[in-house]
């Protein structure tokens, strides 16, 4: 079992060229955040090697931060084996949301991932199957869970505002 | 007096209207759709159990539109599911009738302001003959909103279609 300092030195000894940072400041489990484009390599390393065993993609969730112009994904991790907990977090430009997928590294992750992009456009590169998942196919009034989102007045001929 | 209750007064001989016997016929055996979107879907189940009983009713889920006369929209219709809906009911032949159950397919219920995926109210699609309120509505209630339906097919006319 890990602390969150110490699996960020871990990461820190083997992705050396990484920008990586431990979040202390929020009332919440301690936040790592890392790199959208470099997030498939640190997932393989976090499931893979024998100190951290993370083989459980608990959550994954994207955010709008709509103030600081950026779209953000949250990755909730456990070691079913070591019995530790991370919570990962990448950041991208709000107007070019691009993120690697993990989905070569949890299969879990590839349902998260298109929800995401359903609901806020993010986004995952190299994501084997990356369509909408709740919304429909031809919906093409943008991505609902956006801050900045507005409802259309129709869908299909379907008046949609109450 | 009830096309029925006439059997016993006038000693096995019973002289109707055409119209009513047909409408009684239709109100008899209203076989529904083998439909349900959500929470009021459960309770649709419930209705159809041995407790409340449908069955007496005459009421019986058909697996096929298409053998269907009533169609029971349990529960919040999607904008996804609301093409489907429309599709399902012009499967069903004529004559048909809809009973919009709970407060999402009556009006969208609690997703009418925020809820940016949700159809606000059935009756946008397809024509509603009975409201039954409630989130969910208890089974007492879809059994009445039954009976409502039963009282508009009994008092249809042939020339023109009330329910």
């Amino acid at each position: 079992m890990k602390q969150a300092e110490e699996i960020l030195q871990i990461l820190k000894a083997n992705f050396p060229d990484s920008n990586l940072e431990l979040k202390t400041d929020q009332p919440t489990e301690p936040i790592l955040v890392a790199s959208p484009l470099e997030i498939d390599k640190l997932s393989m390393f976090l499931r893979d090697s024998s100190e951290l065993l993370f083989d459980s993609l608990m959550n994954l969730s994207g955010v709008d931060e709509i103030k600081a112009n950026l779209l953000s994904v949250y990755y909730h991790l456990e070691s079913t084996k070591l019995k530790h907990k991370i919570t990962l977090k990448v950041s991208t430009d709000r107007n070019k949301p691009e993120v690697s997928t993990v989905t070569e590294v949890w299969k879990g992750a590839d349902w998260h991932e298109r929800e995401a992009y359903d609901l806020f456009g993010i986004i995952f590169l190299n994501h084997p199957d990356l369509r909408r998942i709740l919304m429909p196919y031809d919906w093409d009034a943008g991505y609902p869970l956006r801050k900045d989102y507005e409802n259309p007045e129709f869908y299909q001929g379907m008046k949609v505002p109450y | 007096m009830g096309f029925l209750d006439s059997e016993f007064t006038d000693g096995n001989i019973v002289i109707t209207k055409a119209e009513d016997l047909l409408n009684w016929a239709r109100l008899s055996s209203l076989w529904q759709v083998s439909f349900g979107l959500a929470c009021c879907a459960i309770e649709m189940m419930a209705t159809s159990a041995s407790h409340y009983d449908f069955d007496r009713f005459g009421v019986i889920p058909r697996p096929s539109p298409r053998q269907a006369d009533i169609i029971i929209i349990s529960g919040t219709v999607t904008l996804k599911m609301a093409t489907r809906i429309k599709r399902l009911y012009e499967q069903m032949p004529d004559p048909k009738y809809i009973i919009s159950m709970g407060s999402c397919s009556n009006c969208g219920g609690p997703y009418w302001e925020h809820g940016y995926h949700v159809l606000k109210g059935v009756d946008r699609v397809i024509p509603v003959d009975v409201y039954v309120p409630g989130c969910p509505p208890r089974p007492e209630a879809l059994l009445e909103g039954l009976l409502k339906l039963q009282e508009k097919i009994r008092n249809e006319s042939m020339i023109k279609k009330t329910a």
